[in-house]
């Protein structure tokens, strides 16, 4: 088991035939995720990687039967891409495209909650289930099939997360990006909820950062849903107020979203935190015993 | 991207949002024609900077002759001016805003800002005008009325009159401040706004309702397809370094410590950050080469990195996923061989080409320590930038 994706997820590419969906769609293939074909408009009828391209998400749709679908277009046309998905009826769209307006998020989040679709990102790394699927941009060979969750706001630290826990040998469950932006479409809290009721992941890494509440708003959700084991790693305690560190999510503003704050939150909420991003795995050796 | 007063008074007008006649000027001489063009025997110059905290710091005066419009503008004009917001080296004053006076009869508070958690732009308004509204907000929230507007149909009239009641506002009052709510929000949607706030929004001895101030920020990403106000970028408002890394698809931000770090990641760099500082050191910047750094990028961030003379070690810890470990050890060669280096670094590869990485910087005959693992790399910065011996890891 795992949560959102798996051996049988069926997946396409939307901007399949540029540098990067073809660079990501290669690795994708390579690692055995049954990507079934991609999307890049007036190149419909003609294969790329050996596999078919359409012009339109609703034709792959019918033609592969595909659920999810993997997006990396340039920013200024991820809305539309995005709500093309959710149109043609794709149940999981990963945006992997870093720098979309903000503006362009909240309608695009609005219209997807009406419609009951997950989008996960974007400007994140992705979504894995080690041995199974990729649908993104992580480097395989540093996961492991395995029983720890991982969850992170940041793709370079999940992989150091990653890391960590392959080297100790806990492998990983499923690992969700949700990404660096102020408005992401998966909170920590949705994947800590899939986590808590999937049978295959008995710990849980959460990696956040500093700006916004969504690592207090997770810990309120752990308090009352989770009983599964936490580790959380929070990036940013020397950062600056009103600068922007990198993420256009990561940012100390009006005095709101400290790593200090989330770290308290979390300490209350039962959630075993490590200050150093180079303890996080003896941090979950140390909390579940193994 | 920081807009200055007068060109966020400029967009407020173009959407028939109620400002002060004002004419933004670059010396004395013009600051007195300005003066004089406006007419009446009072004015408020304001110098224009990208910082908050101008009134405190000096740089916004009510004057009452001309002599003293033009001594203002020669006192500011070139200078820098330092607020609580600016730092110690303060921010360049290039242009002084000379605007006629108004007469207050109540301050107000009114903003708007993308509220992350409801995910929706939330206006809100408050009657403590023309104080730290941060400090309104933490102690006495009740104070502070909000509005949130869908993002399907956009602000309603009746969000505004119920602001406007709620504020004591009577009369006229009423249908003018809901003319302001809304005008406001749709400037907020349609210029990509990440914040847009008068403090004070005042009612005049007139009884009228009027935006004293203004202050909008536009989002970057946003900017593709806002031309217009790309084209006002000031970037004398902005550090050096950081525009300069910001051509190069580089996030830099300059901090005070004297340890340089160059990692790939926003978060990984944070963390990096953390992980120095948790080790008894002191960063000297926040440096994010991304996803795709070419050896051109990584040359031209040890640069930037080097540039600081505070800098007494550079850290650089790459976890390579799309980024190969071998062409961030080419740039940080090619960049070596440029500039020259006369601080130790210590570097850590992880994931891709991670191995190859390490190979060329060993054979490249540059004094490049290699780590073991993020501890390990860490820890040597640290105790190289404390010049050797054990982490000292006091201020610089």
């Amino acid at each position: 088991m795992s949560i959102l994706v798996d051996s049988q997820t069926t997946v396409i590419c939307q901007g399949f035939t540029g540098s990067q969906g073809t660079l990501h769609s290669e690795q994708a293939i390579a690692y055995g995720t049954k990507l079934a074909g991609g999307v890049t408009p007036g190149k419909g009828g003609t294969t790329h990687l050996d596999r078919p391209v359409f012009d339109t998400v609703a034709q792959a749709v019918a033609e592969t039967g595909a659920t999810a679908s993997v997006i990396y277009v340039p920013a200024r046309f991820c809305m539309d891409s995005i709500l093309e998905a959710a149109d043609a009826g794709i149940d999981l769209i990963v945006c992997i495209t870093e720098g979309i307006p903000t503006l362009d998020m909240l309608a695009v989040k609005d219209r997807l909650d009406v419609l009951g679709v997950r989008l996960i990102g974007p400007n994140c790394p992705g979504v894995i289930t080690p041995g199974a699927c990729k649908i993104g941009i992580m480097p395989g060979d540093i996961h492991l099939p395995g029983k720890v969750g991982v969850v992170s706001r940041s793709g370079t630290l999940t992989y150091e997360a990653v890391k960590q826990t392959t080297d100790m040998g806990y492998g990983q469950s499923t690992c969700v990006g949700i990404g660096g932006d102020p408005i992401p479409g998966t909170h920590f809290r949705d994947v800590l909820g899939l986590f808590e009721d999937d049978p295959a992941t008995e710990a849980i890494v959460m990696v956040g950062e500093i700006g916004g509440t969504a690592e207090e708003e997770a810990a309120a959700f752990i308090a009352e849903n989770v009983t599964k084991p936490v580790v959380a790693y929070i990036a940013g305690v020397t950062a600056p107020a009103g600068k922007r560190m990198g993420h256009a999510g990561a940012i100390i503003a009006g005095g709101k979203g400290t790593a200090d704050d989330k770290y308290s939150a979390l300490e209350a909420a039962g959630v075993k935190t490590v200050r150093s991003l180079a303890a996080i795995g003896a941090g979950l050796q140390e909390l579940t015993g193994w | 991207m920081n807009l200055h007063e007068y060109q966020s008074k400029n967009l407020f007008r173009s959407y028939g949002l109620p400002v002060s006649r004002g004419i933004a000027v670059d010396t004395a001489d013009e600051a007195v024609a300005a003066a004089r063009e406006l007419g009446g025997d009072r004015w408020v110059c304001k110098v224009q900077v990208h910082a908050g905290g101008r009134g405190k710091a000096g740089g916004v005066k009510l004057l009452g002759s001309l002599d003293e419009v033009r001594d203002f503008a020669e006192r500011w004009v070139g200078q820098r001016l330092v607020t609580v917001q600016t730092g110690a080296e303060g921010a360049p004053v290039s242009k002084i805003f000379v605007e006629e006076a108004a007469s207050i009869d109540r301050e107000l508070y009114l903003g708007a800002v993308v509220d992350r958690a409801s995910r929706r732009v939330v206006v809100m308004a408050s009657t403590e005008g023309g104080v730290e509204i941060e400090q309104v907000a933490a102690e006495t929230p009740e104070k502070i009325l909000q509005a949130a507007i869908d993002p399907a149909t956009g602000a309603q009239p009746f969000q505004g009159r119920a602001m406007a009641f709620a504020l004591g506002l009577t009369g006229k009052q009423v249908g003018q401040f809901t003319d302001v709510f809304l005008d406001l929000a749709r400037l907020f949607h349609e210029l990509d706004c990440s914040l847009v706030e008068v403090n004070p929004l005042v009612v005049t001895a007139d009884g009228d309702v009027h935006c004293l101030d203004a202050k909008v920020n536009i989002d970057n990403n946003a900017l593709y397809r806002q031309p217009q106000l790309e084209a006002l970028r000031d970037a004398s408002q902005e550090d050096e370094r950081e525009a300069r890394a910001d051509e190069f698809g580089l996030n830099y931000v300059a901090l005070d410590g004297n340890i340089g770090c160059m990692v790939n990641g926003a978060g990984l760099a944070m963390g990096t950050m953390d992980l120095v500082k948790l080790q008894g050191g002191n960063p000297a910047n926040f440096l994010d080469v991304g996803g795709g750094a070419t050896e051109a990028a990584v040359a031209e961030a040890f640069k930037i990195i080097l540039s600081d003379d505070a800098v007494k070690a550079v850290l650089i810890n790459i976890f390579g996923g799309i980024v190969s470990c071998k062409i961030i050890a080419e740039g940080i060669i090619a960049a070596v061989t440029q500039v020259g280096v006369e601080v130790p670094v210590v570097v850590r590869f992880e994931g891709n080409n991670a191995a190859a990485g390490l190979e060329a910087l060993a054979t490249s005959g540059l004094a490049i320590d290699t780590a073991e693992s993020l501890q390990d790399a860490a820890n040597k910065a640290v105790v190289a930038a404390a010049g050797g011996a054990a982490a000292a890891g006091g201020n610089p």
